[in-house]
């Protein structure tokens, strides 16, 4: 995984709360077995159907950073959620509060998912509505967004973030704890299922 | 060992810990079972092959195919082309990784929530985990189910545990008698619009209490299925007697002295008297009535005998927008009485509400009658094996008199991943556990109801309870 740092891009607000990920990328989206190329299926029925929603204007169609409402990834454990964001760009959402599976898939994709206050989002909302298009600037090591004069923290727990500013993978984390695995193992009781050999066939 | 007093879900917690996570790191925790389905799976099977490793425990893991596969001619070949590459993706992944499979067409086919209890799969004292939210439902016997997403998915398949940090542990309490007519579906419809759809975010829920000791295993499913449309990571029920009773003699149930070994074990998964739980709530059983969703969330529900409500009359800013927002998405109005809301389609189906015991509530409430015209109903059963089950008891025969659609199994109209979707602007009492914008077909409206609540709507094609209907 890239090592994330400190980074610069196009600010979109999401004005809505409870955005579950069935609209983050409906399930007919979810029929690829690739794990890429999941951009035509972010928030596909809000773009076709309202002309004015946020990714469908111009200035928007860059973003790389999503400032929502609450709530944000309810639902379906999709991790195509995660996909459909990183591949139309973006590389962090803000909100105030967002649902346990949708934080831990961003953390894994190297997708930045940060609380930040209900008043830091309707003040970012607000910079963004004066200057469409503004930049801001995410600084993951001091957890900080920073557009025009406002700078605000946002939150993301300790480990997830010393995963993404050093690049590494779960798995092979993990892996190094071979040792006390076997052992677990070696300890599990007979009673505990198996599903080889198959019965009930 | 300490003899503080803890709950379940800290008994689970401790006897998976394989390594205590330091400085912030999470634990990391031994999972017991890994099952899986088309959908979560090609991608994490890509990454071991990239990354050149082997799926650690294949006697612990198990596929179906369930999200994707028709209801209907499931001789011929799937005939969406994406949904048929999924699906044999799954095929050439298990085959390659030597993972157990059940396809569809055979026997134990089905949704994989309902697929792993009826072979004895899902017991009490495991960890269980699925690239499916709805993995929540194992923990009805006392296991701890969690949903997850790919990227854990292929964590579970190379290394069978995964880092997860520590939950927070809430009891919903439910005391007293349910009255005829109500059921598990109503209790977990009450409990998420008691604390908002958000309002389990971080907590692995208990249930507890008499109503819930009196529930059967179907019942149990169906609440504990339920806990993450409140937001929570899971939700369990301590097991008992019902809990052995439903498991002995299962295929993959333990027997002769593990089966022994086991139940003594199984019996000390009881919260300790005195543990603290870090949130608590109870709900009413005697007073409890059907409940039905209005909205666009799980959370937005109310009594079928109520209306839809205002939402000027609710105090918070986001859920007040989030409220109009739903009630022009549904095309309701503030008032209107939920028994005269018309539908087009019952669903009676998903992991939800789809086992035999479903069938045979909702089968009970039609029989002998006849289908509201205009009215389209399908039954979708969790499982071949309800199916088998369901049609050896005659319960397909009342079904298809009534007028109602008897399909092949799987997850079908819940997610329409399949042909099983509704149209624009299309309204239905579903069984199903989202009732999401979308979720049953773009522009589709859900109203979640329970199965003899959805039966009765049929009858008379407005939402309505088995007590409407004339004798």
């Amino acid at each position: 995984m890239e090592k994330i740092s400190v980074f610069e891009g196009v600010a979109a607000p999401l004005k809505r709360s409870s955005v579950d990920t069935d609209q983050i990328i409906p399930a007919v989206y979810l029929k690829r077995i690739t794990k890429t190329g999941f951009e035509d299926g972010l928030f596909a029925h809000w773009r076709a159907q309202e002309p004015d929603f946020v990714l469908n204007q111009k200035v928007f169609q860059n973003a790389e950073i999503l400032v929502t409402g609450p709530d944000f990834g309810t639902g379906s454990s999709r991790e195509h959620a995660v996909w459909a964001l990183r591949d139309f760009g973006f590389k962090a959402v803000f909100s105030p509060k967002f649902a346990d599976i949708f934080r831990g898939n961003s953390g894994k994709q190297g997708l930045i998912a940060g609380v930040i206050s209900e008043s830091d989002m309707e003040a970012i909302w607000a910079a963004i509505d004066a200057n469409p298009g503004i930049q801001a600037k995410v600084d993951l090591p001091a957890q900080l967004v920073t557009i025009g004069e406002l700078s605000v923290s946002f939150e993301i727990d300790e480990y997830t973030k010393w995963r993404l500013t050093e690049g590494l993978d779960d798995i092979g984390i993990t892996l190094q704890n071979e040792a006390a695995i076997a052992a677990f193992e070696a300890k599990r009781e007979a009673w505990r299922p198996k599903t080889l050999p198959a019965k009930g066939v | 060992m300490s003899n503080k007093p803890i709950t379940l879900a800290e008994k689970l917690w401790r006897d998976h810990l394989v390594v205590k996570g330091e400085n912030g790191a999470p634990d990391l925790i031994y999972i017991d079972l890994h099952l899986i389905h088309e959908v979560t799976s090609p991608q994490a099977f890509d990454g071991l092959r990239l990354a050149g490793r082997e799926l650690r425990r294949k006697d612990l893991t198990i596929a179906t195919e369930d999200h994707n596969t028709p209801t209907q001619d499931i001789h011929l070949p799937i005939a969406d082309l994406t949904s048929r590459t999924q699906v044999q993706a799954l095929r050439d992944n298990t085959a390659e990784f030597g993972v157990r499979i059940h396809s569809l067409g055979d026997k134990n086919q089905g949704i994989v929530h309902v697929v792993g209890p009826q072979l004895g799969l899902t017991m009490p004292g495991l960890t269980i985990v699925c690239g499916d939210s709805h993995t929540s439902t194992h923990g009805a016997f006392g296991s701890l189910g969690i949903g997850i997403g790919t990227s854990e998915v292929e964590h579970v398949m190379a290394t069978q545990t995964l880092p997860l940090a520590p939950f927070k542990t809430m009891a919903i309490n439910v005391e007293g008698t349910l009255r005829p007519g109500v059921s598990a579906k109503d209790i977990i419809l009450a409990v998420i619009a008691k604390i908002t759809a958000s309002g389990g975010q971080g907590y692995v829920l208990e249930y507890r209490g008499s109503a819930i000791r009196s529930l059967s295993m179907e019942g149990r499913m169906t609440i504990c299925n339920m806990s993450i449309e409140a937001g929570a990571r899971a939700g369990m029920v301590a097991p008992d007697q019902i809990t052995f009773d439903y498991l002995e003699g299962r295929p993959h149930a333990p027997t002769g002295a593990d089966w022994e070994a086991a139940v003594q074990y199984w019996k000390t998964l009881q919260t300790d008297e005195g543990a603290v739980f870090d949130a608590e709530i109870f709900i009413d059983a005697d007073n409890l009535d059907p409940f039905v969703t209005w909205g666009t969330n799980p959370g937005q529900g109310v009594s079928l005998m109520d209306s839809v409500p205002d939402p000027s009359s609710i105090s918070d800013s986001s859920e007040r927008a989030a409220a109009e927002r739903a009630l022009e998405y549904m095309d309701l109005r503030p008032g209107t009485k939920m028994k005269d809301i018309p539908v087009n389609t019952v669903f009676l189906g998903s992991c939800t509400n789809a086992r035999i015991e479903d069938l045979r509530a909702a089968a009970a409430v039609v029989k002998g009658r006849k289908k509201a015209d205009g009215v389209r109903m399908m039954v979708v059963p969790g499982s071949a094996m309800v199916r088998l089950q369901a049609e050896a008891e005659g319960l397909d025969k009342v079904f298809k008199d009534f007028g109602a659609e008897w399909r092949f199994a799987g997850c079908s109209m819940c997610l329409g991943m399949n042909p099983d979707q509704l149209g624009v602007g299309e309204r239905a009492a579903s069984t199903s556990n989202r009732n999401f914008e979308g979720r049953q077909g773009k522009g589709a409206r859900t109203h979640l109801v329970s199965p003899v609540v959805a039966a009765a709507t049929a009858v008379r094609g407005t939402l309505s309870a088995p007590s409407d209907l004339e004798a």
